[in-house]
């Protein structure tokens, strides 16, 4: 299949900060790309560098075929950008603030408000149109601002971290409108650091690290990297060391890898039901108490911790 | 280009939907123009333009000629747009008056004031008396214009007293008239400098080669605080930038297919219409409310546009040069109120320091009042070319000043 993106060993730096180190990969037209990652992995910076914001340290990437270090206003006019944070004028209207965003994408007049209504229907703020954006909640406002992204039909649209503190519906509502854009052929490079958004999402998964793509490919060529492991999650209480306890089951025979985040330690194992009994004993001579035990099937989490030793939210 | 109509236009809108710059923009130069107003007494009386129908209270208790003289002149022809001159019977009735704001000063000539100036036939001079006037500290402009008015008749009497003495001196020197004959001759002489001094006395305000015009003192406070109120303006669309920058809506223009110069340009558009905008209101409003003249409309618009330009650089320039929002805020408050003392916003430049004067200069507000001033005075294009000649120049090198500013940092980080 054509590719829509092909990013060539893309390298930004700040002064003797290193955002990202050389990050290649490509997207085929149609698919959904998620780059996933800890908060401070270089998702934002290679999506400023995508999206003709930042210039590459050195490197260079060619959306439909244009160079966005060369040709960077042919680039703009194929991509469409969600930030991260909301950038809207929120002393504007929802339909204010589609109109002016449609002008700078070169919209106007009827198509313009038709397209506006359109978008309007599909972020399902329809009947909220004329208020001001200001008046409305954190769900609303992201999903505008997705409209704003989305309004030009891009070729390729880049979401950085969409759903960053909104609640469950509103989440739930973003992914089904990145599934429905997806369907009507639009290719998306997503962002995030919610293993199950990419999971559900992702047609491939690219696992970003200290500014280094670790790992490239669809989930289940991703999960095999763990082996098929199992990932045993520990909640301790609050009370309780979960490093302590992370520290005490590392020597533990079977026990591949061990990760503790704040009352939780993520313990990869080749079979669950054997690891578990051994586990509870380790963490009784320890004189730690586990207050519950969760069991995953091999998934994006569990290779993220296989290849960095960390869990995603370190 | 019409991307930067585009930005420009957002931004006005923007602008005028936040309540707190509208208070700053709007509302705070025409309270402080009306405040301003009533206390140099521009309010006083029911004057339609200017200083106008001046109530003064009149007691005269000279049974002489000269009292007689000062109430016609307070009471001629050519002071009655000027005066509404009324008579009380005592000096306590007329500072009622005062006191209870029905008149702007009182004249209350004493007895005795012509026998002090010409004495009676065959009488010693009498012991000087002097007119007391008694004014209404709430009225000081109009106080002024009659106090004005007086001190005017009153120089005429006392030059005609002297020339009288001296004449009188020289006829009795030549032997033209009996030593006997002088104190007729004299007094003779000083009611004819009475009829004199009665003549006719005008208040003007003019500009070299030019005829005479009443200036309205709103007509200088006005324009005073919309171009201080206009620095508000030009620092708060600058930022707007760094708002934008802050709040992700700049990187967002920036990935969209609108080059940097465009955003830049629709920006500086942006502050400059807001700014027209606002002054216009301003002239319009006083005008309505204030029937302010502010003189030739297009000379008035050449030099509005010329004002923000000037301003507008001053606004890029403190945006430029600040790091965060808050900074352009705290900077563009000090240059306003700095701007507004040393442009003459608040005290007419002409009664300070000529240094003071010469660094004026470098603030929209000097040029701006200067050029105000002339075409309240009845000035067109051709006196108002200086002013706006330096405001444009000034507006051009602090753009320049501020783009080689912003090229050095980035609009964004890069």
């Amino acid at each position: 299949m054509t590719a829509i993106l092909e990013a060539q060993n893309l390298v930004k730096h700040y002064g003797d900060v290193r955002a990202v180190t050389g990050i290649s990969f490509s997207i085929a037209a149609g698919e959904i790309f998620s780059l996933l990652g800890p908060n401070g992995a270089g998702k934002s910076t290679t999506i400023a560098m995508l999206s003709t914001l930042y210039a590459p340290t050195s490197g260079d990437a060619l959306i439909g075929g244009h160079s966005v270090t060369r040709a960077p206003m042919q680039v703009r006019g194929l991509i469409g950008v969600v930030p991260q944070d909301l950038a809207l004028y929120e002393d504007l209207t929802a339909r204010e603030n589609l109109t002016f965003w449609g002008q700078m994408y070169g919209m106007a007049g009827g198509a313009l408000k038709r397209r506006s209504d359109e978008v309007l229907a599909q972020i399902g703020l329809t009947d909220k149109a004329n208020k001001p954006v200001k008046t409305f909640s954190g769900g609303m406002k992201r999903r505008v601002n997705i409209g704003v992204g989305l309004l030009h039909k891009p070729q390729l649209l880049f979401m950085d971290e969409p759903t960053v503190g909104i609640d469950p519906q509103s989440r739930r509502a973003i992914l089904d409108m990145v599934k429905d854009l997806n369907r009507q052929g639009m290719s998306v490079l997503y962002t995030t650091h919610y293993m199950e958004e990419a999971a559900e999402l992702s047609d491939r998964v690219g696992i970003i690290d200290h500014g280094q793509l670790i790992a490239l490919g669809t989930q289940a060529e991703l999960t095999q990297q763990v082996g098929g492991h199992d990932t045993l999650r520990l909640h301790v209480g609050e009370d309780q060391n979960a490093e302590r306890l992370a520290e005490a089951l590392r020597g533990l025979p079977g026990v591949i890898q061990a990760s503790a985040t704040d009352h939780e330690v993520a313990v990869i194992v080749p079979e669950a039901a054997d690891a578990l009994a051994p586990i509870v004993a380790k963490a009784g001579e320890a004189g730690l108490k586990i207050k519950s035990v969760d069991i995953e099937e091999p998934n994006l989490e569990a290779v993220f911790l296989h290849l960095t030793g960390r869990a995603l939210r370190d | 280009m019409r991307k930067i109509l585009l930005i420009g236009f957002k931004d006005v809108t923007l602008a005028f939907r936040d309540r707190a710059a509208l208070i700053l923009m709007l509302a705070a130069p025409f309270v402080l123009t009306l405040g301003l107003g009533m206390v140099t007494g521009r309010f006083s009386g029911n004057s339609t333009s200017g200083v106008s129908d001046i109530p003064v209270v009149v007691v005269n208790q000279d049974a002489g000629d000269l009292g007689q003289a000062l109430v016609d002149v307070l009471n001629s022809a050519d002071l009655a747009d000027l005066l509404a001159p009324t008579a009380a019977g005592d000096s306590a009735a007329a500072r009622q008056a005062v006191d209870a704001d029905e008149a702007a000063i009182a004249v209350i000539i004493p007895a005795g004031f012509t026998d002090s100036i010409i004495p009676p036939q065959g009488a010693a001079a009498a012991d000087a008396v002097q007119i007391e006037l008694y004014v209404n500290p709430t009225r000081p402009t109009s106080a002024g214009v009659v106090q004005a008015v007086v001190d005017e008749y009153l120089s005429r009497v006392e030059v005609g007293r002297v020339a009288g003495t001296v004449a009188v001196t020289q006829l009795v020197a030549s032997g033209r008239i009996a030593p006997q004959a002088a104190a007729a001759a004299g007094q003779e002489l000083g009611q004819r400098q009475a009829a004199e001094a009665a003549a006719p006395i005008r208040l003007q305000a003019s500009t070299a080669g030019q005829a005479a015009q009443r200036f309205d003192v709103l007509a200088y406070l006005a324009p005073g605080m919309a171009l201080m109120f206009l620095m508000y303006t030009v620092a708060n669309g600058g930022r707007s930038l760094l708002t934008e920058r802050a709040q992700g809506t700049l990187p967002r223009l920036l990935v969209s297919p609108t080059a940097t110069a465009q955003v830049l340009a629709g920006k500086v558009f942006g502050i400059f219409l807001t700014g027209v905008a606002q002054m216009t209101i301003l002239i319009a409003g006083s005008t309505l409310l204030f029937n302010l003249q502010w003189g030739d409309p297009l000379a008035v618009a050449a030099l509005v546009g010329a004002a923000v330009v000037g301003a507008t650089g001053w606004g890029l320039l403190i945006t430029a040069i600040a790091k965060s929002p808050s900074q352009v805020s705290s900077l563009g408050s000090a240059i306003m109120l700095t701007f507004g003392i040393l442009g003459g916003s608040f005290i007419s430049l002409s009664t300070l320091p000529a240094w003071v004067q010469a660094i004026s200069k470098i603030t929209p507000n000097a040029w701006g009042l200067e050029g105000f001033t002339a075409l309240a005075l009845g000035g067109g294009l051709p006196e108002v070319a200086l002013p706006i000649a330096a405001l444009l120049v000034m507006g051009a090198v602090l753009f320049g000043a501020a783009v080689l500013l912003f090229n050095r940092q980035g609009l964004v980080q890069r």
